[in-house]
């Protein structure tokens, strides 16, 4: 839990999410226009999206069907029968003048999912429900100095929106449970999961109350916050305005705000006078959604495996820790990776050279696992080599370096570069004697009683043979001949 | 059954009503629009007087279930047809007034 100290005590924070995933379809919720991200302005828009007199719609069966499996990954209760209501508003890139959402009578009702926090713990957080509803148009403000240019390529595109309990009391809880929230939603290929192309998006209900205080205090929406970092940011801002004004003497006007994501501030949106009458109704031109019980049950036993099964089976499986197992099961694609790594090798070990080496070098490129220079096969035979000792662990990283710049396979850079591993007794027993032979002052210091020689001893045989000595090897073989 | 007369709706519900639909009703038309408004309800209220006890609701007078269609897409790619009636346009976007908050 995160405690605020404010001037007048401590305050804590209550956070409620509502998260916008756009369903993976290829087309419409209601009509038969395409969903793909990028095309020319109003080109993915069919008469029913623009809402022209006597269009009617017709529910695409796969969003239904993304919906539920969505809520089974939520391990929520599906209703078996669910209605489409008019949420009534005024806004340019809404054409029919109302949104087709639902209100009393969503599809999925309630569930929970568990998140992982920063200190290794995991705390189970309620999600009250999932409803699917139509996406709106998008309005361009910044293309004409008077006008505002409205595409409706996006306007009835399909979107699950899924509201969690208010049960987070921090910017690293809600964090969490985006990040958990995504990776379930990746899993079960219901949604891609694109912060930037704005394929998740969420909206974050917070209050404050003083430290232990039951009572909750007056929330403010922050509407369409489109990152996990912009998510933090906007939490910490809103929770310290709200306590400034509480300390002050002031009272939480229930809001809907924004964040700026240039001048990292909330700001109000939509006044109070202009409080939310969306005046729902069921929609007249669509039946209740009834689903067939056994159907449903089909597509649960269909699911793939989600990521608290997938880490439990990477710790059970390669004897991983729980920190590398969330670290890889954060991104399916991760644990795709590993497995491909680790397979016929040692997990530990695999484990360590994805999530530290692997890892690393991608956050300095910039790049996804999924456009990795370097191959799960690749990293494989490197762990490989390490393993039956042909290099040290040492040699794998200029090996890995290697492999980095020039994509080569790594048994054909070690045989180029003659990085082996030196396993020969007897050119390691030479090598050892020349160096002894060298520093003749230095063994007898040794032998007197100065220890702390052996170690340099080590790096000059290193040194003199590339780095390719085996360690164990030559700790045995130096033991034997300075005693 | 006798028509149940019941009190007319007040100008102020009227007032709101017509902001969020955005109709323009004018001050010295409320007072009418509400004696209407009321009329109407009061006909629908009529309902009221049925004994619906241990009747389940339905969503239509056609108890069937809603059709569903296969994801395809087999539609859209007519912006000029969209686009047809706007009053103003640009490279194939709608242009309205400025609307930002």
């Amino acid at each position: 839990m995160t405690i605020i100290k404010g001037r007048t005590g401590e305050w804590e924070m209550v956070i409620g999410l509502e998260v916008h995933a756009q369903i993976t379809s290829h087309s419409k919720l209601f009509s038969g226009a395409s969903t793909t991200f990028g095309a020319d302005p109003n080109h993915q828009v069919s008469l029913v999206d623009a809402a022209f007199p006597g269009m009617l719609p017709v529910i695409n069966k796969q969003c239904v069907v993304q919906a539920v499996k969505t809520g089974f990954g939520l391990n929520a209760h599906i209703n078996l029968e669910s209605v489409f209501d008019r949420k009534n508003y005024f806004y340019p890139d809404l054409p029919a003048g109302y949104q087709i959402s639902q209100y009393q009578k969503p599809i999925v009702g309630k569930g929970y999912l568990d998140i992982d926090l920063p200190d290794g713990t995991s705390k189970r957080i309620g999600i009250t429900r999932l409803h699917l509803e139509q996406d709106a148009g998008k309005s361009l403000h910044d293309q004409s100095p008077k006008d505002t240019y409205v595409d409706l390529n996006r306007a009835g595109v399909a979107l699950m929106e899924i509201v969690s309990e208010p049960e987070m009391t921090g910017p690293e809880e809600a964090a969490a449970y985006v990040k958990k929230l995504r990776a379930i939603l990746q899993y079960i290929g219901s949604c891609d999961g694109n912060m930037e192309e704005g394929s998740m998006r969420a909206d974050v209900n917070l209050s404050v109350r003083r430290k232990g205080e039951k009572k909750l205090g007056t929330r403010c929406e922050i509407k369409n916050v489109n990152s996990i970092r912009f998510i933090m940011a906007a939490i910490e801002y809103e929770a310290q305005r709200q306590i400034e004004i509480v300390e002050a003497g002031g009272t939480i006007a229930q809001e809907t705000r924004l964040w700026d994501t240039t001048k990292h501030e909330t700001r109000a949106l939509r006044s109070k006078e202009e409080a939310h009458d969306y005046r729902y109704f069921p929609d007249p031109d669509l039946l209740p959604l009834r689903l067939d019980a056994a159907w449903v049950e089909d597509l649960r036993r269909a699911l793939p495996e989600l990521p608290d099964a997938k880490k439990e089976r990477l710790m059970q499986q390669y004897g991983l820790k729980a920190y590398d197992a969330t670290t890889l099961v954060a991104d399916q694609a991760a644990a795709d990776f590993f497995e491909a790594v680790a397979k016929g090798r040692d997990g530990k070990l695999a484990a360590n050279w994805v999530t530290v080496e692997l890892f690393g070098a991608l956050n300095k490129l910039g790049r996804e696992i999924s456009h990795s220079p370097i191959s799960a096969t690749q990293l494989s035979e490197l762990v490989g080599l390490i393993e039956d000792n042909t290099i040290s662990g040492r040699i794998a990283k200029d090996v890995f370096e290697v492999m980095l710049e020039t994509g080569q396979n790594p048994a054909a850079i070690v045989q180029e570069k003659g990085w082996q591993q030196m396993t020969d007794m007897g050119a390691i027993d030479a090598a050892i004697d020349a160096i002894l032979a060298q520093h003749a002052d230095k063994v007898a210091e040794y032998k007197s009683g100065k220890d702390k020689l052996f170690g340099f001893f080590v790096g000059q045989v290193m040194k003199a043979t590339g780095g390719k000595a085996n360690p164990a090897a030559l700790n045995d073989l130096l033991k034997k001949k300075l005693s | 059954m006798g028509f149940v007369q019941y009190a007319p709706m007040d100008t102020e519900t009227v007032a709101r009503v017509a902001r969020l639909a955005r109709l323009a009703v004018s001050p010295d038309q409320q007072k009418a629009v509400a004696g209407e408004l009321g009329q109407i309800l009061a006909f629908v209220e009529q309902l009221n007087s049925v004994d619906v006890t241990g009747i389940k609701p339905v969503a239509g007078v056609h108890d069937d279930a809603l059709r569903q269609r296969d994801d395809v897409v087999n539609d859209g790619n007519c912006a000029a047809d969209i686009l047809q009636n706007a009053p103003q346009t640009m490279a194939d976007f709608f242009v309205v007034p400025k609307v930002v908050e």
